[in-house]
């Protein structure tokens, strides 16, 4: 095993699929000459050349809307948006042609596409650049959602999205870019739309992902110094929602959080308790709390930024709360 | 172009009148739900056009669509299957009157957010671009389309990344119940393609064989210079917006003077003039036109409802 970056894993995935299938390629603003935003596309454009590395203009509805059209002709497009923010302009193609065309002409057209967007706050980017909205994507049949917490699972899961024959959108955090991992040697997959148990434990069980997984084995951390052992599951994938190890974990420990950075109301967290009361009510000792984004959009203010983003603490006080 | 093939065209045209005629009969029946926009007088605009492409060359379409459908290749018993959303539905009845598509007949649909599938046709021509073929993409879609911001994102890729795109507008001068000139900077909606530096013609819609000439032109010379190229084609619909339109916003007498240009009158009185036909040979070909469409409809409503399991899918292709 080789201890790599979030960036690394991800870069890696991209490279070895476009080593592996001469379909698959890259567009998106500034993802050939300039590197990539967050350089996950360095040195990309010098090896693959720009009919692999497509530079586009600042244009979100050419950019998915091409990636579809590409995909429906057979190509493998990985259609990047420089911040998941600016899928709010491609919106329609997002939800209304990539989630719809293959049901709603009967599956004549596949779109074999993938789109990656970074998201997350805690940059100082301020309320429009600082956004957790996949709760708002997850929302829509037609659609995979994928959010992985560790490099690990970033590079196989990526892996597995570019292979797919579904539109797939893959979101990264702006955060953990240098989050570093243990990654195994050599070629791997790993499934689209299955949790995992990130870490065992009996006490309470926290459902969570992405940033939210990073935050969460911190404070799982915390607890343990105090006896208290968190089970940690990780959902990696938003739609198709895999509830089995997470129910699984619930009822063993009959208590449990949800964590997440997005906004509480409507969110992940809002989904997950439900489905525990619908498939494990008879196994719930205790209210399940949701720890996530307080409801204001995001300040600039370091400060007052950090006070809106769930922390380590807050989970914490959460666990303690439902084993009181 | 050969008298067969000018035949078959008037042939394609009067199916596609009666066609939406009897279309128009089953939806006050309430056979058809949902919006269905008629392509009557309009006629002459995709039969010309897509007489003019190779089979190689793709088309994509707004939600008018079933004259685009039945020109494409589609047959009038999958057309009008689907409108009454059939199993046997060109889109296996999960589509209806505005997602029609065959790939089979490299028909990419039918999309109904106003202007949305001009980006997807720039990206059928990114994907025929990263495979070094010559394929031309045709994407046809209404004056309306022309002042949505997806148009010009389209256009400038288009043009940046050298696309094989042939852009049609079809102006049939009201965007749902607003004219051009009250909805477009520009009431000569060509001008637009010069803000992209891109190259543009016009022509009369209403005429058959004048939208054939120019679209074969404007086909070869996309394929040729590996550069998109836009027509506008003006022309008119007889009927209202979708089957819900009071028809406000425009008077008897305008609809009535450009009923006097019905395309297929015009295409009629060309193959006469020309003696490219004779009536009788045309009171034919309109009694074949009439016996297919009337085989459609019998097809249509004895077609079997779609399954139960249907609902659940083509949601995915890897499962979910």
């Amino acid at each position: 095993m080789a201890k790599i970056t979030m960036r690394e894993a991800i870069s890696q995935a991209l490279m070895e699929e476009m080593d592996r299938d001469p379909a698959v390629f890259i567009m998106g603003e500034e993802v050939g000459v300039w590197g990539g935003t967050y350089a996950v596309t360095k040195g990309f454009y010098d090896k693959y050349g720009p009919k692999r590395v497509k530079d586009t203009p600042i244009a979100e509805n050419a950019i998915i809307g091409g990636a579809i059209g590409a995909a429906m002709v057979g190509q493998r497009p990985i259609a990047e948006l420089m911040t998941i923010n600016f899928a709010f302009s491609a919106m329609d193609y997002i939800v209304n042609q990539a989630a719809k065309l293959h049901y709603m002409f009967g599956g004549q057209f596949t779109l074999p596409m993938v789109i990656r967007a970074v998201g997350g706050g805690g940059r100082q980017l301020g309320a429009t650049h600082s956004q957790t909205p996949d709760s708002v994507f997850a929302h829509f049949p037609g659609l995979k959602v994928v959010s992985p917490g560790t490099p690990e699972d970033a590079k196989g899961l990526l892996k597995s999205a570019i292979r797919s024959n579904d539109p797939i959108l893959f979101i990264e955090h702006a955060t953990m870019y240098q989050v570093r991992g243990e990654v195994p040697e050599g070629e791997y997959t790993i499934p689209i739309g299955k949790s995992k148990v990130q870490r065992t434990g009996k006490d309470l069980t926290i459902v969570t992902y992405c940033k939210g997984l990073e935050l969460s084995m911190k404070a799982a951390e915390e607890l343990s110094k105090e006896g208290i052992e968190a089970e940690i599951v990780d959902l990696r994938t938003l739609r198709p929602l895999d509830m089995e190890p997470v129910l699984e974990s619930f009822k063993k420990t009959n208590r449990a959080i949800v964590v997440e950075e997005g906004w509480k109301s409507y969110g992940v967290g809002s989904e997950i308790v439900s489905r525990i009361y619908e498939e494990a009510f008879d196994y719930i000792d205790a209210p399940i709390i949701r720890v996530a984004q307080k409801e204001v959009p995001l300040p600039y203010n370091r400060t007052l930024e950090q006070a809106a983003l769930p922390q380590v603490a807050d989970i914490i006080s959460a666990a303690k709360e439902v084993l009181r | 172009m050969k008298k067969e093939q000018q035949l078959d065209l008037y042939y394609q045209m009067v199916v596609i009148r009666r066609a939406e005629e009897r279309g128009a009969e089953l939806y006050q029946a309430g056979k058809i739900g949902g919006f269905m926009h008629l392509y009557i007088g309009q006629e002459a605009v995709s039969t010309g056009l897509i007489a003019a492409r190779e089979p190689r060359d793709r088309v994509i379409t707004a939600y008018r669509d079933h004259g685009v459908a039945i020109n494409c290749g589609i047959s009038t018993k999958e057309m009008m299957a689907e409108l009454l959303g059939k199993a046997t539905g060109v889109s296996k009845g999960k589509g209806g009157s505005m997602h029609m598509a065959s790939t089979e007949h490299n028909f990419w649909g039918g999309h109904a957010i106003v202007g949305g599938h001009l980006p997807v046709a720039a990206g059928l021509a990114i994907g025929d671009q990263y495979a070094e073929n010559d394929n031309v993409t045709i994407c046809m879609f209404g004056d309306g389309a022309t002042n949505i911001g997806y148009f010009h994102e389209a256009l400038n890729i288009a043009k940046t990344w050298g696309l094989r795109v042939l852009w049609v507008c079809e102006n049939n001068q009201y965007g749902m119940g607003t004219s051009v000139e009250r909805a477009s900077a520009v009431s000569d909606i060509r001008q637009k393609a010069d803000g992209y530096g891109m190259k543009s013609a016009e022509v009369d819609g209403m005429d058959v064989m004048k939208v054939y000439e120019a679209s074969k032109e404007a086909i070869a010379y996309v394929r040729k210079n590996s550069e998109p190229y836009f027509l506008e084609i003006n022309t008119y619909r007889f009927r209202g917006h979708s089957m819900g339109d009071p028809e406000r916003y425009r008077k008897a007498e305008e609809v009535k003077k450009w009923q006097q240009e019905d395309p297929i009158g015009i295409f009629n009185k060309y193959l006469l003039d020309k003696k490219i036909a004779t009536k009788k040979q045309l009171d034919e070909i309109e009694a074949r036109a009439e016996q297919e469409v009337n085989e459609a409809v019998e097809f249509a409503e004895n077609s079997p409802e779609p399954a139960m399991e249907e609902l659940f899918t083509n949601v995915y292709v890897d499962g979910n």
